[in-house]
């Protein structure tokens, strides 16, 4: 996971694939945000790893798609939904 | 997204490529040249690491009988493109997008979970199924599906890329 430092939202994790255009346009609206989050790139992980980090993912978005953000752990946004993104992590 | 390994001369090649397939075939690329630009980065980093182009905006297996229907243009193209306006990436969109009177909106998974996919050789026992020889069995020729367009012919084997969307022939099925 890299963290990416910010105002603290609560627990706010983001799975991404390094080459997913919509996963780059999350990231950069929680980097705009100014948002504490941390990230971390699936497609990059080895085996295990992979496979822990995808449960995880499903276990919030049964698809498995990307990208998927979990709001402390409970809530996840799946997509590049600004507006509701804005709305569960805005002031 | 900068990728090691990929220059963009060849991202650019590969875009103007693209775009030609796709006007050729009556599909339209996103009118937003950088964001496509991106994606085939992406598309050029999974050729690299994978030895085929899987779908940038999901998880490849590395296994190309397992990701046959990510391969881009995937399998879920068309169905996404009519009721969403957009394929999974928003590289391909449709005519309201490209013209920009339409704004793309985020385009739900259509792929099965990893739970539900079956492997190829299921996939293939399926084929076989529904190809129901016994009725069709006195035509002259097998009739081969694209699983891409949707494009049939009938032919001793499927032909070497698709005329319409220029898929290969690995992605064609037997219909009939």
């Amino acid at each position: 996971m890299e963290h990416v430092n910010g105002t603290d939202k609560g627990n706010v994790v983001l799975y991404a694939l390094s080459t997913c255009g919509w996963c780059q346009k999350t990231k950069e609206l929680l980097r705009e945000m100014g948002v504490a989050f941390d990230y971390t790139f699936v497609d990059l992980l080895d085996g295990k790893e992979q496979d822990d980090a995808m449960n995880r993912v499903e276990k919030f978005n049964p698809a498995g798609s990307f990208p998927t953000l979990v709001i402390n752990n409970e809530k996840a946004i799946v997509g590049f939904r600004e507006q509701e993104i804005r709305e569960a992590l805005g002031q | 997204m900068t990728f090691t390994g990929i220059n963009e001369q060849d991202v650019d090649r590969a875009y103007d490529a693209l775009r030609k397939d796709a006007m050729d075939g009556g599909y339209r690329l996103n009118p937003d040249a950088e964001f496509v630009k991106n994606l085939i980065r992406g598309l050029l980093k999974n050729e690299q690491r994978y030895a085929y182009r899987a779908c940038p905006c999901r998880l490849a297996s590395g296994k190309k009988e397992e990701d046959l229907d990510i391969v881009c243009p995937c399998d879920y193209r068309d169905s996404d493109i009519e009721e969403h306006g957009a394929c999974y990436c928003a590289l391909y969109v449709n005519e309201a997008i490209a013209d920009g009177t339409r704004k793309v909106a985020p385009v739900p998974e259509r792929r099965p979970p990893r739970s539900q996919r079956g492997t190829m050789k299921e996939r293939a026992v399926q084929t076989v199924a529904v190809g129901g020889g016994a009725t069709f069995g006195s035509l002259p020729f097998p009739v081969w599906r694209c699983k891409v367009c949707g494009y049939l012919c009938a032919r001793d084997q499927p032909p070497g890329i698709c005329p319409v969307c220029k898929a290969k022939k690995e992605r064609f099925e037997r219909f009939l």
